[in-house]
């Protein structure tokens, strides 16, 4: 073994020119694979951040859609206690409503969601998203999205009346009577609301509908008990696992049944099944790319070491005529291979990651980001440095074998 | 004093198709310690011959017993094994490594027997090194040294691991006349010092004298074998 390491190191170290040709071919090769990755890896972390990174993974949801979800604290203390699994664990109450404007007779319909800001926060990232003023922080103050308050001309500090169209009919009725017993309905359709806030959620239907108040203030607005939400939204360690994990809560015959009657579990990959196709393909011909490259870097080196078997042969012929074994004689060439191969991934480790370095560095946005975020992948990179070992050495099995055939007399007699 | 190499009945046959036999019925007994010459015309089957007795090729038929091992028999592992620790090569090209040293191919039969790069028989490969005249060009790749250094290299090489038997194939067959007596004195000198079996083949007569035995090989047989 040490003896095979020795000769097969002075062969590469005396051939200089050949050995820095072929650890330049692996090489460039590595990096490729290295760039390729990163790049695809960078793309789908930074879509799938963009489509789930600020939303819900796993949402428990009433089965009937117009009901509330009752309960929702033991829900949720259930859940967090039963599920390590969950980072973030939020309930939200969402009611459509109007938005009365200036001139009274205009409305826009919106979207107030009840939100428990300080558990929110880890979903939702309200710190980064708030463009102007500050988070609601007493009772009736409300954020508003960037579109809305552009093309409405809201601004900080406005106050707004906010129509609740669930209480028009007791209006109604309360008008009725009042107008019978003569006296005037205290019943108002309107609750005001004071925008401390504007954010940009960087999605045009969600900055141009919502409105963000606090959870307790929402559950007044609609006559709502403290209990009653109309979803809880979970965000779990790992996103991709979040059908598997849904399903596991569905059928956790563990829970009270009481607890989790008329629920369901909804989840964002089942909402998503065009990005989740469109991932996978992306992954399937990153895949493609690169098992091309190491291929053809197999390939490569294959050839080469072949051609160095039979420039070698003379040598060989000596040291098996010397009484070295045919074993050793192949180990010789597979530690050709082991040696190349670590140098060729040691340098398409470099090289691969000076071309992320200038792709990120010169293909930029006009803002001077970088036009796809790269994502640095250690394991992945150390992979690829371990492929490109695993690959030159399986390259250097054919002519590791063609050596032991190698006949001493043929090589005596032929010189 | 015992036989070393034995060969009985011993033919080789080259080719499938179209046979050509190179060796017929060769019967063959060497002794310990001796000094024999083989000669004959190019083309006889003197070097199959050598050949054979060096396990680097096979019989066709017949066996070779060097050592007391029946080497017609063994496997390549244990002729491989054979050849390392009781046989000394020296060919007519001294087909040394060129990508080491002088000094490293000396080593080299020392390192393929311990399986590493050690260093327990420098001493011994400085002496032989020392006594072929060497001691100035140790440390030269194998490439950078003339025909004469590269042939004693090949000589202060085929015993280093102190064989049994050292076989030569015309080792003087590229030097000139005055290097070719050198290194017949350097070689007569070895084997008094040491115990070693040369078997040396030449087509040169004078040279051929200078051995205790003669033996002549015509046409693949034995034609003449002569001791002094």
């Amino acid at each position: 073994m040490k003896l095979a390491f020795r000769i097969a190191l002075r062969f590469l170290t005396t051939n200089k020119g050949q050995t820095i040709l072929i650890a330049l071919g692996i090489a460039v090769g590595i990096s490729v694979q290295i760039f390729i990755g990163s790049l695809i890896q960078g793309l789908q972390i930074s879509l799938v951040d963009a489509t789930i990174g600020r939303s819900s993974h796993i949402t428990v949801l009433p089965s009937d859609k117009n009901a509330s979800l009752e309960g929702y604290q033991d829900k949720l203390a259930l859940l967090i206690k039963t599920y390590p699994e969950i980072t973030a664990a939020t309930p939200t109450l969402t009611k459509g409503a109007f938005l009365a404007l200036d001139d009274s007779d205009n409305t826009e319909q919106v979207l107030i969601r009840g939100i428990e800001f300080s558990s929110a926060q880890q979903i939702y990232q309200f710190d980064d998203a708030l463009v102007d003023g500050k988070l609601p922080s007493s009772l009736a103050e409300v954020v508003v999205g960037i579109d809305l308050a552009n093309s409405n001309g809201l601004a900080i500090g406005d106050s707004l009346e906010l129509v609740i169209p669930e209480r028009v009919k007791a209006v109604q009725e309360a008008a009725q009577e009042a107008t019978l017993k003569g006296t005037k309905s205290e019943v108002d359709t309107t609750e005001t609301i004071k925008i401390v806030g504007i954010m940009d959620f960087k999605v045009a239907a969600i900055n141009s509908s919502w409105i963000l108040g606090s959870l307790q203030d929402v559950q007044a607005f609609f006559s709502l008990d403290d209990s009653q939400v109309s979803a809880i939204e979970m965000q779990i360690s790992s996103p991709f696992d979040a059908d598997m994990l849904a399903d596991s809560m569905l059928q956790n015959k563990d829970f009270d049944k009481a607890t989790f009657e008329n629920v369901k579990f909804d989840n964002w990959k089942a909402q998503n099944g065009q990005l989740l196709s469109g991932l996978s393909g992306q992954s399937t011909s990153s895949y493609i790319i690169q098992v091309f490259v190491v291929i053809s870097v197999v390939l490569a080196i294959a050839s080469v070491l072949a051609i160095s078997v039979l420039q070698k042969s003379r040598q060989l012929g000596i040291l098996k005529a010397m009484g070295i074994s045919d074993p050793v004689a192949s180990l010789v060439f597979l530690w050709q291979g082991v040696m190349l191969g670590i140098l060729g991934g040691f340098f398409g480790i470099l090289l691969g990651l000076g071309l992320l370095w200038s792709f990120t560095n010169f293909a930029l946005k006009p803002d001077g980001t970088p036009v796809v975020p790269i994502y640095i992948n250690v394991q992945f990179i150390l992979l690829s440095g371990g492929i490109a070992v695993l690959s030159a050495t399986l390259a250097s099995v054919m002519p590791a074998l063609k050596s032991r055939k190698l006949s001493v007399i043929e090589v005596i007699k032929n010189g | 004093m015992a036989d070393i190499i034995t060969l009985r009945g011993v033919d080789k046959i080259y080719g499938t198709q179209i046979k050509t036999q190179v060796l017929h019925q060769v019967d063959l007994a060497i002794e310990a310690n001796s000094f024999t010459s083989i000669i004959g015309a190019s083309g006889s089957g003197k070097s199959t011959l050598l050949n054979i007795i060096g396990t680097l090729d096979r019989p066709t038929h017949g066996e070779v017993t060097i050592a007391n091992q029946r080497a017609d028999t063994l496997n390549m592992a244990q002729l491989a094994k054979l050849r390392n620790q009781t046989i000394g090569f020296i060919f007519q090209f001294h087909y040394l490594l060129p990508e080491f040293t002088a000094f490293e191919n000396v080593m080299m039969p020392h390192f393929i027997k311990s399986g590493k790069f050690d260093r327990k028989l420098e001493k011994r490969a400085h002496e032989l090194m020392d006594l072929v005249g060497l001691t100035k060009v140790k440390g030269n790749l194998a490439g950078n040294m003339s025909g004469g250094q590269q042939q004693r290299t090949a000589i202060a090489r085929a015993l280093i691991n102190t064989p049994d038997i050292i076989l030569a194939d015309e080792p003087t067959g590229n030097l000139d006349s005055d290097t070719t007596e050198v290194i017949y004195d350097l070689l007569r000198d070895i084997h008094r010092t040491t115990s070693t079996t040369f078997v040396i083949i030449t087509h040169d007569r004078r040279i051929a004298e200078k051995a205790d035995r003669i033996i002549e090989v015509k046409d693949g047989r034995i034609f003449s074998d002569f001791s002094r």
